[in-house]
């Protein structure tokens, strides 16, 4: 394939989903952080959203946008209660260590 | 040129992402993750989505990662300690996400009649087939009950953050002595 194609095989852009997904997963185990937890969080939101849009390029189908749209709405709406929620946990516990945070109650 | 622009802004989500993992202090995480949804605004236009592309870089790398680095910096979160993590997190979850990436990498190449992506598809002048008009026509007849129910979704999701981030409601550490309202 040529550098200047001016096509790109749809499956690249899935894998491309896939391994973000991925790496997302990877970063919710290692990541000991709970905003970096919460952000990894996010970019399998990203990773899944930009396969919706591959599969609305696919089948001319304007409402996987749509969808996408949707998402972005819930995941403001997410990122505002959670980032709220660990303003909270820091109040209460002083630490963002996902380790010490251990009981539900705050 | 399509794969070109592919490539590299592929590159910058996958160097950006692989960051985030390696960073260990949460502003240089977040910083990557806007690198992150900032490509990934390249890739919708490159897949003929505009407005999602517009919206991508206006909601998540405006509004939410704003929101992120503010806390962090209200949070004044340092350096984090890394730690091995929990077992259930080395014995379970890593062997499952290598076979969730197995298997969805398998399905992806092994699957036939998927399409390409052609450069500028789908981008026209003709207001008629647009790829705002298309959105916008089955978002507001369509779907306009669930759009409008998603405002209110925010207007709820904004109360209850103002509510559960709002001093009065925290106890300090052991003592459980509540914190005076200033």
């Amino acid at each position: 394939m040529s550098p200047f194609a001016q096509e790109v095989p749809l499956s690249w852009y899935l894998l491309l989903s896939s391994v973000l997904f991925s790496l997302g997963v990877v970063g919710f185990l290692i990541k000991r952080n709970l905003i970096t937890v919460f952000m990894s969080i996010e970019l399998m939101l990203n990773a899944v959203n930009l396969s919706f849009v591959t599969f609305a390029h696919e089948w001319h189908a304007v409402k996987g946008q749509i969808f996408v749209f949707f998402v972005m709405m819930v995941a403001a709406a997410e990122a505002a209660v959670g980032l709220a929620i660990i303003i909270a946990v820091f109040r209460a516990r002083a630490t963002l260590s996902v380790d010490r945070i251990n009981l539900m109650k705050l | 040129m399509h794969l070109i622009l592919f490539i590299i802004f592929a590159g910058f989500c996958l160097a950006g992402a692989i960051n985030l993992l390696l960073q260990t202090h949460p502003i240089n995480s977040a910083l990557s993750l806007i690198v992150v949804m900032t490509s990934l605004a390249v890739l919708y236009l490159l897949l003929g989505a505009e407005f999602l592309a517009a919206a991508q870089i206006i909601v998540y790398s405006g509004a939410i990662m704003v929101l992120f680095t503010f806390v962090v910096m209200l949070l004044n979160a340092g350096r984090e300690e890394r730690t091995l993590g929990s077992r259930a997190a080395l014995s379970v979850g890593f062997p499952s996400v290598v076979a969730i990436l197995a298997v969805l990498s398998t399905i992806i190449i092994r699957a036939q009649g998927l399409g390409v992506a052609r450069l500028g598809e789908g981008l026209t002048n003709d207001p008629e087939k647009s790829n705002m008009f298309q959105v916008s026509r089955v978002l507001f007849h369509e779907l306009l009950l669930p759009f409008e129910v998603t405002s209110i979704l925010i207007l709820i999701a904004i109360l209850g953050a103002v509510a559960i981030a709002s001093p009065g409601h925290g106890y300090t550490g052991d003592d459980g002595e509540r914190i005076s309202h200033k």
